[in-house]
């Protein structure tokens, strides 16, 4: 029977299926980090349980950590604490760790793939949602919750009810600056963010064909914010070429294998999807958020929407709490939104491409008065790549603050926050209310309109310039 | 992890849809490395204002919440059921929830009871028209009772024979431990291992 490319990974990792039951799936990859995992070393220490398999496992530290001053001690002493409890759960049980200051730290999504860990085929989970991240390559990759880390550590496997499939089809050439983020806010802004709820996504068509292996992560791991268990694209020459000659990327005989295999990992003609959804690239423009869910969006050249315009009673109570906790007025265009602080960063916009789009925009150029703008590397190779590149003089003559790798403000676990009443434009994935700070307020934006936007102190496309 | 059967308590409703767990528990509260404690982060940015429903007097004691549809979206956190159950709440009803927190709360031993929003709304004018009437969510039969309501829910089969029984996860995997190492043989060679490490050279 012709099989998605989902069913076929999926089959692939079926350790044990029984009636009535979930089915036990293989885990290939267990990337662990600060925040969820205290809880889960805690029970396998407590039952006297071991990792299975240490070499199936990663850990770094990206949430708490701070962006300045890295080589100092973690001032906040509770963040200290939960990044010791991590050194000394890796050194007790283990596992590899990449610490604050090593070369390879930086958030868990970026450094997976940087380092050849993630491929295609494989089942990738982490105590994180954005996991779907690694989709990119072709993968299943969900995020889980504690109880599950704990679960993966001691066995290696995960009870997993089988989801419904999805395609998602993006067609279309897109237009000049329009990117992966815009492409992602604007489906959500179509589905909704329950829509993907129970299925796992596969996003095809000649639009992910022809992303760049950054633009295709951006998709992916924005799946979450639609609900989708996972999100994944069949792994291509693009996909290929991206992990050729990483550090854990097979070698020799062991890469003729991986790539007869991986080509094999698309979805058969006839296969049939649970649900279908249809986007056409060629007509998006720059999108950006007005609310404080990721579905609450718009092209920039609207304006905010007036909440009694949606036909449904919820959404019109959840527009209307959210233009009071942003502050605006319906019929504002988005253009006139002025801001305090742009962030350049996170799993979702964080990587090379991010920074050298949003560089090439800002050039020359100063950021507005009275805004900060804070330009956080997804991971420390990132951050000494784009030095070699010179990026970072380009950021810090505009204006801009350049920092050490983390997820940094994209939650604000660490001092990059927020104040209260704070409006920021933001190439993370979560505009949720305090999300960057108690009291923040956050419109999703593409890095090339995070750029912009810091030149001009309103938010704006690079043509605006 | 305790069985769970029935449980009978007061009940709050939660009229917001779209709780995500980053309003169910803000980040700044998840640096605690153990799961108790977390009560105080619950709803956080909402506990100051006297009006939020649970500030009101009379839902105190209430240990079943009902919030509006999309209850649990967003992060993985586990720290969202944790702090529920901190509080005290033993029970969610709604219409639909993040897949993650489901399956979190099924785990921890917090009951995730779904219904229709018809029944949500039917539950929210109930509770506040008798907001000390106990309700019992009773799994073994798949309804929610009190005297003057009644209604059925859903749940997935498995998660409720597990916590109908009380079972722990792990445990019941280990019973298969020579599955896993039968797939183990049959995986291929080139899939690629964290150890030893391997660095490239800096460029
Ligand atoms: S960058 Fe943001 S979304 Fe990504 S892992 Fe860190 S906190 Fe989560």
């Amino acid at each position: 029977m012709p099989k998605t490319l989902s069913e076929k990974i999926w089959d692939a990792h079926v350790v044990r299926s029984a009636a009535g039951e979930p089915d036990l799936l293989y885990i290939d990859l267990h990337l662990v980090h600060e925040v969820t995992s205290p809880q889960a070393f805690d029970g396998l220490r407590q039952a006297g349980r071991p990792v299975r398999r240490p070499d199936l496992t990663m850990a770094t530290e990206d949430h708490n950590t701070p962006t300045l001053n890295i080589n100092a001690p973690i001032a906040d002493p509770v963040s200290r604490t939960q990044v010791d409890t991590l050194r000394n759960n890796a050194r007790e049980f283990g596992i590899r760790i990449h610490s604050l200051g090593d070369v390879d730290q930086g958030i868990v999504h970026i450094i997976g793939p940087q380092l050849g860990l993630t491929q295609p085929g494989m089942t990738v989970v982490c105590g994180d949602s954005h996991t779907s991240t690694h989709g990119a390559f072709g993968s299943i990759a969900f995020g889980i919750g504690t109880s599950e880390v704990e679960h993966v550590l001691a066995t290696q496997t995960l009870p997993q009810a089988r989801p419904k499939t999805m395609a998602v089809n993006v067609d279309g050439e897109l237009p000049v600056g329009v990117t992966a983020k815009d492409i992602v806010l604007a489906l959500i802004a179509k589905v909704g963010t329950g829509g993907g709820q129970g299925h796992i996504v596969e996003y095809r068509g000649s639009t992910i064909e022809a992303l760049s292996m950054e633009g295709r992560m951006t998709i992916c791991n924005m799946s979450i914010e639609w609900g989708a268990k996972a999100g994944l694209m069949a792994p291509d020459e693009t996909t290929f070429a991206y992990v050729q000659g990483r550090p854990h990327a097979p070698e020799g005989a062991d890469w003729d294998d991986a790539v007869a295999y991986w080509r094999t990992l698309i979805t058969d003609d006839g296969a049939e999807f649970d649900v279908e959804v249809d986007l056409d690239a060629s007509r998006l423009t720059p999108f950006v958020t007005w609310g404080t869910n990721p579905g609450q969006g718009v092209p920039l050249g609207a304006r905010v929407p007036d909440p009694e315009e949606f036909p449904e009673e919820a959404d019109r109570t959840s527009a209307a709490k959210a233009l009071q906790y942003m502050d605006l007025t319906a019929g504002t265009p988005m253009r006139e939104i002025a801001v305090d602080t742009v962030f350049l960063g996170s799993c979702t916009n964080g990587r090379i491409e991010d920074l050298r789009a949003a560089a090439e925009v800002i050039k020359g150029r100063n950021i507005a008065e009275n805004l900060r703008m804070l330009v956080v590397p997804g991971s420390a190779r990132v951050r000494l790549q784009a030095e070699d590149e010179g990026l970072d003089v380009v950021f810090k003559e505009s204006g801009a603050e350049w920092r050490a790798a983390g997820c940094s403000m994209c939650l604000g676990m660490n001092p990059d926050q927020l104040a209260p009443g704070e409006r920021a434009a933001s190439t993370s994935n979560r505009n949720f209310e305090g999300r960057q700070g108690k009291g923040g307020r956050t419109h999703l934006v593409s890095p090339l309109v995070a750029a912009a936007t810091a030149v001009r102190g309103t938010l704006s496309a690079p043509s605006d310039l | 992890m305790e069985k769970f059967s029935s449980h009978t308590g007061t009940a709050v409703p939660l009229r917001r849809s779209n709780v995500d767990t980053d309003q169910i528990i803000p980040a700044v509260y998840l640096k605690a490395v153990t799961k108790t404690g977390f009560e105080d982060g619950l709803f956080a940015a909402w506990r100051s204002d006297p009006d939020f429903v649970l500030n009101q007097p009379r839902y105190h004691s209430a240990t079943i919440l009902v919030p509006g549809p999309d209850f649990g979206t967003g992060s993985s956190r586990e720290h969202a059921v944790w702090a529920l159950q901190n509080y005290g709440f033993r029970v969610v009803i709604g219409s639909r929830f993040g897949d993650i927190f489901r399956s979190n709360s099924g785990k921890a031993g917090l009951l995730v009871a779904v219904v229709d929003q018809k029944v949500v709304e039917e539950l929210w004018s109930f509770i506040e028209d008798h907001p000390d009437r106990s309700l019992t969510v009773d799994l073994t039969e798949q309804c929610i009772t009190a005297e003057g309501f009644s209604a059925g829910f859903e749940i997935d089969a498995y998660t409720r024979w597990r916590l109908l029984e009380g079972l722990d996860d792990i445990g019941l995997t280990l019973r298969h431990v020579a599955d896993i190492d039968a797939y183990e043989t049959r995986r291929a060679e080139f899939k690629p291992k964290t150890q030893p490490v391997k660095v490239a050279s800096l460029s």
